[in-house]
This record gives C-alpha cells, structure tokens and sequence, in this order.
C-alpha cells in the first residue's frame, strides 16, 4: 500500500500547522516525521489516523481516497505519546478492545480473541501481565501494551506519535532497539513522530524534517545528515558551525577562507555557509584556503576529542572533532594557534528573509 | 485541638441538634401518632408526587449533565463560555426567582399563558410546572462534577477507542462513560437530593393544592403553619433521612473512588 499526499494543508486560528506538505509513504517503509515542537508533525499524523483533517490538499492509499474513510474504518493503528490506555479495563482488555468492537460478523470468536491476544502480549514480552490494570505498569510497560492494542487489529499503517517521548534514556534505546526489530519483522509500513534526532537517524529508512508546517527534506538518514537541502536542516541536524559570508571581488569569503568559482556570479551576495565539526581540518598548508586560530577549550569525549577554537579574523568560534588521539598527536593544547581550514561546507544564497526561508541556491563547496 | 473542638461544636449546634429536634418533635406523641402521620393520605401523595419529580428531573438532567460536560471538556464552540455561565446560573440566582420566572412566562399572565389556555396545557400549579423549576433548579449539578474531570482526562482514550475501530456510541459506552461513572453517580446523587429537597422554586410554582401539587417540601410547611407539628415533623423525618442517605453514600463513594471524583485521575499518565 503506497500512500500518496499531496498539498495537504491544514490552518488552526492562529497559525498554518501544514503549508502545502506533499509526501509519498512507500509500502513496508519507517518513516520518521522529524522537527521541532509546533512543525506540524503531530498534525500530520492525526490526519493520517483520521482524528483530523486538512483544509486543503488529498490523501490517496494506492489511488482510493484515504480521507473519505472515518477514523474508525482505515484500518490504522496509533500510539499515543501518553499511550492512552483504557484505564478501567486490564491489559489483556485493551489489547483486545479493537476486535471486540468489531461487528458481530467481523469479530472473532471469543477463545480466537484470547489467543490472540496472549500472542500479541507475547510479541511484546508481557505474556504474565495480561491481568493488571494500565497504573500498575512502568511507562515501559505501558508503550508496549499500546503497541500490542494497536497491532491487534491488524492495521495496514502504524502511526507512532513521539513513542519514546515520555520514558527515561535508558528504557528509550532499548525500546528503540525493540521497535526496529519489530518492524523488520512485521514489515508494516510505519511512520512515527519525533523531536528526537538521534532516534529518527537510528530508526528510520526515512526521514521527512519538518519545520513551521513545510517538509524541508525528505530523505535517508545518511543523505540528511550528510547533505542538508536546507539552512534549517543544517541547524537541526547535528552540529554544524554556521559562517555568514560576505562578497567581495566577485568571490563569496568569510575572513582569509575564500571560496573560488561562486556559481551564481554574483546575483546573490547574501550568502551562508554550514561546514561540520568533522569536517574541519587543523594545521594545513598556508595555501589552503582558512583560517589562522587559537584553541580555547579541549573537551576530550573518549574516541573523540571536541576542539573549541577562536578565528579572530572573523571573530567567531568554531567547533572542530577530531580523533582522541590526535589530541597529543598535534600537540593540542588550550592556546595553542594553528591553522584550521574547511574540508568541505554547503553554502546557502539566502533572500531577504534571511536563513529561514527556504535557500535561493545551494552550492556544496570544496576546495 | 481548639480548632477541632470549636468544629465539632459547630457541627453540634447547628448540624445534629437541629435533626435531634425533628425527631424528637415528630415522635413527641408516641410511633403511633408518627405512623398515623404519615400513613394520611395527603402525606402519601406528596410522597409519590416528590418521586415522581426527581424520577423524571433526575434523568433528564443526567442526559443534559453528560452532554454538556462533553461538549464544554471535549471541543472549542462559540457560545461555550455563555453554555459555562447558563450552568452555573442556577447556583447564582435564587430559587424564588427561578420558580417566578417560569410563573412569568406561563402562567395565566404570562406570555405564553393565553396559548396554554386556549389549548388546554396545564404548566403553572401542576405538576409540569414543578418538574420544570426542579430541573432548573438542579441544571448544574451533574455538568459541574463532570466538567473537570473530563478536561483533566483528556480526550486521548476516546480517540484511541476511535481508531481501533469503534464507533460513536461504542466509544461512549465502553471509554467515555465507565471513566466517568463514580463521578456521575455522585453527581447524580446530590442532583437527586436536591431534586426531592427543593422549596423556594417550587414552592412559587405549586400552587399549593393539598393532595395534587405539594411536594414533601411544601407538606412540611402547610402543616407546620396549621399547628400540626406531629405531621410537619414526620414528613421532615422522610426528607432528613433522605439527606443522612446522600450523605452515607456521597461518603462511601468520596472514601471509595475519591481520586476519580476530585478530577485528579489515576494511571494513563
């Protein structure tokens, strides 16, 4: 089942949660929907489980219309960020509330009902309490028991609303782990919300970044990360040093680092560029284009050594990673000045509003 | 120490005294006279008249209590604050003006009087009537209990129920309803007790007519101003045992289910 969304657009009184958000979701697929709180995301999910819907804009499961059919009929199953578990009934009860509200001719039989559902606690490694009540679970607990209660009724999507969000680190990687493992067995096309960047690089097939009700990228984990579409995207993802260009002699520089072959000759003078901790190299050749800078902090993390260093010239910090052992390798220590040059950076031409709106031109530089 | 002192002599004075003077007045002349009392024929009708108005306001205003609590806790409608204050009117305006109202509107001068009379509809000094101010009368009290529990509960269980397949009135009655049982049978208790207590309002719209429009409430005063203290006392026994009932059981259920009462709810979160 491929589902197909197209210029969907959905306004609150105060403000635009979806502007013309266009994605396609690939059948067996996990897709995370990844941005900052109020970018739509959770908005987005409601649409596709019915509890909400776009003002403008479709929604096409393998060419039917998605958005005709009422929650109750599209066969998906959502888990809440809070989990939503019935309070007054047990486990095993919530888990098979979706097949005893079924009609009398779709629903199971009763011993078929509690089979399955000894199954699905099972699945998820809860076979002994079927019989305990939602507020006698660990928050652990109680996410996996909305996953079983929405596996149940066997849903043809999963809809995941920040399924970590309210559990403490430790339960949150392992779950993570779990759920991954799960879904390449189920191989249910999944789509779950995050603010989390970390979980949506680890879990996903897929990322879609959102920001202000736009879909600013879709793509890999690996292709986010490496190749940001956007200044947004630069600055959600990972940790990026971002360097206001100017333009001068008809070439884009920022201080000593001078970027040759600007590939829009000079039509857009406001420029920016994101170059990655990584991607810094220190005590180049003169002729490099960069820096001369000084150290200011060493903070040496294990394998790997996060460098703090001062570039007078364009009076700006920088943030460089280099291995652990070339900490002492370089003689790197706190005042010590050497030269620092970027190995590679995606340079933005900006418009008058500045890095917000979406880029006028992207150019990945190198020397 | 002092504090609980001064309470329980408060509670003395003007709580337990008062309820050992109305049975000790209503058996002053022996259980004989008490049963003869109430054994009269205008006492019984009163009796019957009282049930019969809390049986009909009682569960109409639960349909509208339930309904308006979901409407005000689950959704965003113009109109929703005026729908908050209409529900809160009965508590500010007094119930002698609440039963006068409904005389303005349909009583022989009314502005509906004259259609009532041409078509023969009896609404003032009837039965109608009484069942009318009962209702506004106890318009808040099963709303107002609902209200802040459902907000606090949220509106996640019901979409859950939604998505997993269920339908309107499914999700109404195996989500919405058992989580708010306790404090809708608390609601409806005190709605009750209000209902079979209620004077002032009713009492405008009576009319007072022995055997037909007086309700337990009214009979206690009719007898008490014709001097028969036996009779006025031994119906106010009924309606104070009435009230030691509610009491007995609005405590069971505050010590039994209290966190789901308070709007505080318990798990899910």
């Amino acid at each position: 089942m491929t589902l197909e969304l197209s210029h969907l657009s959905r306004r609150f009184t105060d403000s635009a949660a979806l502007d013309d958000v266009s994605l396609i979701i690939a059948p067996g697929e996990f897709l995370a929907l990844l941005g900052p709180s109020g970018s739509g995301k959770t908005t987005l999910l409601r649409i596709l489980a019915g509890l909400d819907y776009p003002d403008a804009g479709t929604v096409q499961l393998d060419g039917y219309d998605f958005l005709a059919a009422q929650a109750h009929k599209r066969k998906v199953g959502l888990v809440f960020q809070h989990y939503a578990l019935f309070r007054h009934l047990t486990v095993a009860e919530n888990v098979a509330f979706g097949l005893r509200v079924r009609s009398r001719k779709a629903r199971p039989s009763r011993a078929q009902i509690t089979e399955r559902v000894k199954q699905l606690l099972k699945r998820v490694q809860l076979d002994d309490h079927g019989h305990r009540y939602p507020s006698q679970l660990s928050g652990g607990q109680r996410q996996r028991v909305a996953l079983a209660r929405a596996l149940a009724v066997e849903p043809d999507l999963l809809l995941l609303d920040e399924p970590f969000g309210a559990l403490d680190a430790q339960v949150r990687v392992t779950l993570r782990r779990w759920l991954r493992e799960l879904h390449e067995d189920l191989e249910l096309t999944t789509v779950f919300v995050t603010h989390d960047q970390e979980e949506a690089l680890e879990l996903a097939d897929r990322i879609a970044v959102m920001n202000r009700g736009r879909i600013e990228q879709v793509g890999s984990p690996e292709a986010i990360y490496q190749q940001p579409a956007t200044p947004f995207v630069c600055e959600f993802i990972g940790k990026m040093n971002k360097l206001p260009l100017t333009y001068a002699n008809y070439r884009l520089s920022a201080g000593d680092w001078v970027l040759e072959g600007d590939p829009w000759n000079g039509r857009h003078t406001n420029a920016v560029a994101y170059v990655r901790p990584e991607h810094l190299s220190l005590g180049g050749a003169d002729t490099e284009p960069g820096w001369v800078a000084r150290l200011r902090h060493v903070y040496l993390a294990g394998s790997v050594a996060h460098l703090e260093l001062h570039v007078p010239s364009i009076d700006q910090t920088l943030e460089v990673d280099v291995a652990g052992e070339d900490v002492t390798r370089l003689g790197l220590q706190t005042g010590v000045e050497l030269r620092v040059a970027p190995r590679n950076a995606i340079v933005f031409a900006l418009g008058e509003q500045g890095s917000d709106a979406p880029p006028e031109g992207r150019w990945v530089w190198q020397p | 120490m002092l504090l609980v002192l001064a309470a329980t002599a408060f509670l003395t004075i003007f709580l337990a005294l008062p309820l050992a003077v109305v049975f000790a007045e209503a058996f002053r002349q022996g259980l004989r006279a008490y049963l003869s009392a109430i054994g009269q024929r205008e006492v019984l009708s009163a009796i019957r008249l009282t049930l019969l108005v809390a049986a009909i306001s009682v569960p109409l205003n639960v349909v509208f209590g339930v309904a308006a609590a979901w409407a005000i806790a689950r959704f965003e409608f113009r109109g929703k604050a005026l729908l908050g204050a209409f529900i809160d009117l009965p508590f500010s305006v007094s119930p002698v003006i609440s039963g006068l109202v409904y005389v303005l509107l349909f009583g022989a001068q009314g502005w509906f009087g004259h259609w009532l009379e041409l078509h023969d509809v009896k609404i003032i000094f009837a039965v109608p009537g009484l069942v009318l101010a009962t209702i506004f009368i106890t318009l808040p009290f099963v709303a107002r209990e609902l209200i802040p529990l459902m907000q606090s509960q949220g509106r996640d269980e019901e979409e859950a129920a939604r998505v997993l397949g269920a339908g309107g009135w499914q999700m109404f009655f195996r989500v919405t309803l058992p989580n708010i049982r306790w404090a809708l049978l608390y609601g409806v208790l005190l709605c009750n007790a209000r209902a079979m207590g209620e004077f002032g309002a009713v009492s405008v719209v009576s009319g007072h007519i022995r055997g037909l429009t007086t309700t337990m409430p009214l009979e206690v005063e009719m007898r008490y101003n014709e001097y028969d203290y036996v009779g006025a006392f031994a119906v106010a026994t009924l309606l104070a045992l009435l009230a030691l009932a509610t009491l007995a059981i609005k405590a069971l259920l505050e010590w039994r289910y209290g966190d789901e009462i308070a709007a505080h709810a318990p798990g899910g979160h």
